[in-house]
């Protein structure tokens, strides 16, 4: 964990209600790890009091982003900010994804929902790295939530789109389009982060084709860094149940650690 | 150069500034990433005597200027404690007081008794009050006769000094606090946390699973501060103030108020360094205004 009281917003982009801000942070960049995420304090003064959780979204260089959805009063704030302002950060904070060179030439799937997408991109980009092939799908309300399409598409992944109005893709829940998908290929590997009830039906489908997958769990956080024991799960670990922080032994967890 | 040094009379700490039960894990935690030794103390998470799972989620609610916690004292237990924890911890030069809990009388004996036995434990802090673990939040601490009661049967024991840590969900706290000097207590350190809840209104369910949990933060920093200085006034063992303190100025408050030293809890979850940086401002306090030495200033509010 590092603390960088000064993070440089060095970019802003916007979409609605969506928000994209490029961090200047080179030692917190230089460490991250796809899954990882970062505290952020929203302001500097007293309210709100807690720092916010952000996944990493990407690195560029010296740079982190996170991707977040104006939301509540922390987020509200936060995208107020713009490019030149500073963040008091701790980062990078909790155990990644797994990125294993073994997936060389192996195909996996990622499978993000809303701003649940926002992890997916720095993984993608390391799995891509050892050579993994890639397909993320990627599944909002409508066409306008898919803020990050143009994004991903650059990079070359391929890309299966859903949303639940049908203004882009497969019409429906994106857990039903990997399910569709899966008709034609089974992956080595997947990787899912977005709302609780997809992630468990997303766990659920991998299980019933025995494909391994990880998921990144969302919680409420009081510190990020494993002191307050807030940000607890019920997780399978050892053979035993037991209450685990999301932020120090997670955020990801396996399928199996889950208990949904 | 400043001495920041207090003398508690059953403890002697390098300066007044203590990491608060339940902020600060077991007080390894942070040790990759602060320079621990700079601190007075650490108070441990609470510990009952065997492992305990906690409340379930959410544990957590965040307020105006503070948050309720109800976290349920999850817990590694007496033994993994010392054998994991406590062989680590002495090494670093703070104060180690080890906050004890207990369901019963039985259990907050038993818990000392096992680890007076142990090294490296400076103090105990008797966590009679913690609000969070039953619904209703019933704790010796809001009688007087059931503080006594604990607190001389710790005492006969306890091979090392003890500090009562009162609720603040009284309505008297001097009474309490007199109870607890009665029965033998080295010092008294307070307030733990306020009863609290908190509702969402999308469900109407409480924010917390638990119903209720403690308020901490910087919301009950005034409310603390009138406590302490009551219980100051009135005892004459050693106070050690808590409540919301964010700052080298809140912590002059609390030792003005008549603290000897002071407890930095929910400080250390927003900013890591906050007790380190609470420090440096006391540091930069005693030299801007000439006073060499801070116990100089402890229980000097002008009326």
């Amino acid at each position: 964990m590092i603390k960088d009281p000064q993070a440089l917003i060095m970019r802003k982009e916007s979409w609605e209600d969506y928000y994209l801000l490029s961090l200047q942070s080179p030692d917190i960049a230089n460490q991250a790890k796809p899954g990882q995420f970062t505290m952020v304090k929203v302001t500097a003064q007293p309210y709100p009091l807690l720092r916010r959780p952000f996944s990493i979204h990407s690195r560029e260089k010296e740079n982190i982003e996170i991707f977040f959805q104006k939301k509540g009063v922390g987020t509200t704030i936060l995208a107020q900010k713009e490019i030149n302002d500073s963040l008091d950060i701790l980062g990078p904070l909790g155990k990644g994804f797994r990125v294993d060179p073994g997936l060389k030439g192996k195909t996996v799937f990622l499978v993000g929902g809303g701003r649940g997408i926002a992890p997916l991109y720095f993984l993608a980009e390391e799995l891509a790295a050892i050579g993994a092939s890639v397909k993320i799908f990627y599944g909002t309300k409508s066409l306008s939530d898919l803020c990050l399409k143009d994004k991903f598409e650059k990079k070359g992944f391929e890309l299966f789109y859903s949303t639940e109005d049908g203004t882009l893709g497969f019409k429906g829940l994106v857990s039903d389009l990997l399910k569709a998908e899966l008709q034609n290929l089974i992956p080595e590997y997947i990787y899912s982060c977005g709302p609780e009830l997809m992630m468990k039906k997303i766990a659920q489908i991998a299980a019933d084709k025995k494909i391994s997958s990880e998921f990144s769990l969302e919680s409420l956080m009081g510190c990020g860094f494993g002191i307050c024991w807030s940000c607890v799960r019920r997780i399978r670990k050892d053979g035993e149940e037991t209450w685990l922080k999301i932020c120090e032994e997670g955020p990801v967890f396996s399928k199996e650690e889950i208990i949904w | 150069m400043t001495d920041l040094s207090v003398d508690l009379g059953f403890l002697k700490l390098k300066n007044p500034v203590i990491a608060a039960s339940g902020t600060f894990g077991y007080g390894l935690e942070l040790a990759p990433f602060i320079d621990l030794n700079q601190l007075g103390g650490i108070v441990t998470k609470g510990l009952y005597f065997n492992p305990r799972p906690g409340n379930p989620p959410p544990r957590l609610a965040e307020t105006p200027m503070g948050l309720i916690n109800a976290i349920g004292l999850q817990g590694i237990g007496v033994k993994r404690f010392s054998e994991e924890i406590l062989p680590q911890l002495k090494k670093y030069e703070p104060a180690v007081i080890v906050n004890v809990c207990g369901e019963s009388e039985e259990e907050y004996v038993s818990v000392v008794d096992f680890l007076s036995q142990k090294e490296g434990i400076s103090a105990f802090e008797l966590n009679i009050s913690c609000p969070n673990v039953k619904k209703g939040g019933l704790c010796p601490a809001l009688d007087p006769k059931e503080t006594f009661s604990v607190v001389s049967s710790v005492k006969k024991t306890s091979s090392f000094p003890i500090i009562t840590k009162l609720s603040p969900n009284v309505t008297n706290i001097e009474e309490i606090a007199l109870s607890a000097q009665e029965a033998g207590s080295d010092g008294i350190s307070l307030v733990n946390t306020f009863l609290a809840m908190a509702v969402d209104v999308k469900t109407r369910k409480p924010k917390l699973d638990n119903l209720f949990g403690g308020l901490s933060g910087p919301a009950i920093k005034p409310i603390a501060l009138r406590m302490v200085y009551q219980v100051a006034s009135r005892v004459n063992i050693p106070v050690i103030g808590m409540g919301g303190i964010m700052s080298g100025n809140d912590a002059l408050e609390f030792l003005i108020a008549g603290a000897k030293a002071i407890e930095v809890g929910t400080a250390n979850l927003v900013d890591p360094e906050a007790t380190l940086k609470i420090i440096q401002e006391l540091k930069d306090y005693c030299k801007k205004n000439g006073i060499e030495k801070i116990e100089e200033i402890v229980g000097t509010l002008v009326s």
